[in-house]
């Protein structure tokens, strides 16, 4: 049985604004039977352009029902504007969170408003036909990236407890696998270079102040759990001299603490070149 | 709290109180170890035997055919597993599309050992095509398993004429008959069955003991390799107060097989009639087949099984689906497609599974409430009016 919460049972048992707008200005319909989940959504606009009244219908499990439901129920007097910086986070935040496995449900939702957002405006859908990636549920690689994204996603498992994609015949798992890669590669690369950036920019007086900060912030919190802590002694060029307090002095996996965690941490915060060294007392 | 209505008996069964009350004694009392030399462990291996002889009566073996396991999947992976290491020159393994995944998951596996596996397909109606089997069958082929009764629809194959077939080619033959052991009547002295796979819990014996039945003569090389036990076949200490349980499972069986096969099945069809009766667009998979008596898998329209699953559970009602929601995975079961039920239906498919223990009155509660519930759900889907109008893409129809 899945682990719903208190709330999307409600949404479910007693969905809100089921049906269809009159003379709708929006209408964006996603999924299809064959998927196992399908919504349509329609809304009407007032005179100042803010969304009057949101109805859907939606194929599905609770939770794409209880999605659905608390979609129209957050766009309802949303200008299109602040109504499309909505993200399925959003919406799974509303219900006080969906199981992982569920999260296209959230998806759905967000995609059908896009749809229906587009509608209005008179633009064609946004999905080009050489560009699906999983063939089974028609999720093409640009849906694909903006949910990877948006979520941090980093498996193909997650991408298709997201997206649905991977989650038929399986024979695009490569390809997901790829654009998985590429992105990381990309968010990797694009972390050097700000880092290498903001690095090449600091005084000595900057960068002690930002190690010290670094320090405070991503460093002390995790060591004084434990019963331990650390001060700054010196810092030369990209050296930075180090002293472990407490528990963390006698600790035998100091060394690993040094290296992996304080190390990699002002490498991510202050400079990719920082070397870190032990001064013992 | 609602009254729980249970009609999930495919799944798994509650524990007859006459088998809990068989099993206690042997777990303060009379602990033994049946292989001991002293006389507390013998009069153990005593009752072992006689629980061994109550279930190959009910089987219509003979007790030595009888090997306990720990459960179905066991006793499956043990007897296919079991052949194809005796026959290690001959590639090929027959199954079914619609084998439960004790048999079906193996076969990913035997590929990557460089098997040849050859899964049949069923009909709309869910049944095999024996000349296919015929036509498949040669003399690389190690060995066919074809499962008796279907866990979601309950449609019974052929096993006779199927055992025929593979056993004139002098090919093993293997069902894994964990829905139908209990349910319907048997007789392996007569049935040209090698092998066998049985689940206690399914017959209203515990959970975690299962049988493998293995016709004198079968070549056959165990699985869990280890001591003597089950004269070698299985190595292990027995599970004394479970293989006891399922003794008197087996003898309770045949004292209600007349009952599961009267009014369980009158029960089952009446659900059946008053639930296509009351809802319109609703079908029953494998409907005029040869089935279970107790199982009935019905698809609703337009509508997706986990939310049908979801108000049933308001109303206290145990079932089960085979929509691709409740499972985790995204495709619909995959026996229903393997049927080509359309995936209007296919998603909208549950599975009521009845027992001896339930009553008249639970059909009723049923029956009152799904009409409303199925109504709800269709008012809520975008796919319903359209449907209705005949008015749907064909693309839909799967």
């Amino acid at each position: 049985m899945w682990e719903y919460t208190d709330k999307v049972f409600e949404h479910f048992k007693n969905p809100r604004n089921v049906g269809e707008v009159e003379n709708p200005d929006g209408v964006g319909d996603v999924g299809s039977l064959a998927c196992g989940d399908a919504l349509h959504l329609t809304f009407k606009l007032d005179e100042e352009g803010k969304i009057e009244e949101a109805m859907f219908k939606t194929f599905g499990c609770a939770s794409a029902i209880a999605s659905s439901s608390a979609l129209t129920e957050m766009i309802k007097g949303k200008s299109l504007e602040e109504a499309e910086k909505i993200t399925n986070q959003d919406i799974a935040d509303y219900l006080g969170g969906l199981p992982e496995e569920k999260m296209h449900c959230s998806v759905m939702g967000k995609e059908a408003l896009d749809a229906a957002i587009a509608y209005y405006r008179g633009e064609t859908p946004r999905k080009d036909p050489e560009d699906v990636v999983c063939k089974c549920f028609g999720i093409s690689g640009q849906e694909i990236r903006e949910v990877v994204a948006l979520n941090g996603l980093k498996t193909v498992e997650q991408v298709t407890h997201y997206t649905k994609a991977g989650g038929g015949c399986s024979t695009c798992h490569p390809e997901i696998q790829e654009i998985l890669r590429e992105m990381a590669e990309q968010e990797e690369r694009e972390k050097k270079a700000l880092a290498a950036q903001s690095g090449r920019k600091l005084t000595n007086l900057q960068k002690i102040k930002l190690i010290e900060e670094t320090m405070d912030r991503e460093i002390r919190p995790s060591l004084k759990q434990d019963g331990g802590d650390i001060d700054l002694v010196d810092v030369e060029g990209d050296k930075v001299f180090v002293g472990f307090r407490g528990t963390c002095t006698s600790c035998p996996s100091s060394e690993f603490t040094l290296k992996g965690f304080v190390q990699e941490k002002l490498r991510e915060f202050v400079s990719p070149e920082i070397e870190v060294k032990e001064m013992t007392p | 709290m609602t009254k729980t209505v249970y009609f999930d008996n495919n799944a798994t069964t509650r524990v007859a109180p006459e088998v809990v009350e068989e099993m206690l004694p042997y777990f303060h009392d009379l602990y033994g170890n049946p292989s001991s030399m002293h006389f507390f462990g013998g009069q153990v291996n005593r009752k072992v035997e006689d629980a061994r002889e109550k279930v190959a009566a009910l089987l219509g073996a003979k007790p030595d055919e009888i090997i306990f396991t720990s459960c179905g999947t066991e006793s499956d992976n043990a007897s296919i597993m079991g052949t194809l290491d005796r026959y290690p020159e001959k590639r090929h393994f027959v199954t079914t599309r619609v084998e439960h995944p004790a048999v079906w998951n193996l076969c990913p596996y035997l590929r990557s050992k460089d098997y040849r596996i050859t899964e049949l397909s069923v009909d709309r109606n869910g049944q095999l095509d024996l000349e296919e089997l015929k036509s498949v069958i040669g003399d690389d082929t190690a060995l066919v398993s074809i499962m008796y009764a279907n866990n979601e629809t309950g449609v019974i194959f052929p096993v006779d004429a199927i055992g025929e077939i593979v056993k004139a080619r002098g090919i093993p033959f293997h069902t894994d008959a964990v829905q139908a052991v209990g349910k319907i009547p048997l007789d392996m002295s007569r049935q040209p069955i090698d092998m066998l796979s049985l689940s206690g819990h399914k017959l209203h014996a515990p959970k975690g003991i299962g049988v493998l039945y293995l016709r004198r003569g079968t070549k056959f090389s165990p699985l869990m390799k280890g001591g003597h036990q089950e004269k070698g076949r299985r190595g292990g200490t027995e599970n004394v107060p479970y293989i006891l349980g399922l003794g008197k499972a087996a003898e309770l069986a045949m004292a209600n097989m007349e009952e599961e096969n009267t009014r369980v099945v009158a029960l089952r069809d009446r659900m059946e009639k008053g639930l296509v009766e009351s809802i319109p667009s609703t079908i029953v998979n494998g409907e005029g087949m040869s089935r279970l008596p107790n199982t009935s898998s019905v698809c609703f329209e337009c509508v997706e099984g986990e939310s049908i699953l979801m108000m049933l559970d308001e109303i206290g009602v145990c079932a089960s689906s085979g929509s691709a929601c409740t499972s985790g995975s995204l495709e619909p079961s995959h026996v229903l497609r393997a049927m080509g039920v359309p995936f209007t239906a296919a998603h909208g498919s549950i599975r009521l599974s009845l027992s001896v223990y339930n009553k008249d009155e639970e059909v009723d509660h049923l029956l009152k409430h799904m009409p409303s519930i199925i109504e709800n759900l269709r008012d809520i889907s975008p796919f319903w009016k359209d449907f209705k109008e005949g008015k749907l893409p064909a693309a839909f129809a799967g």
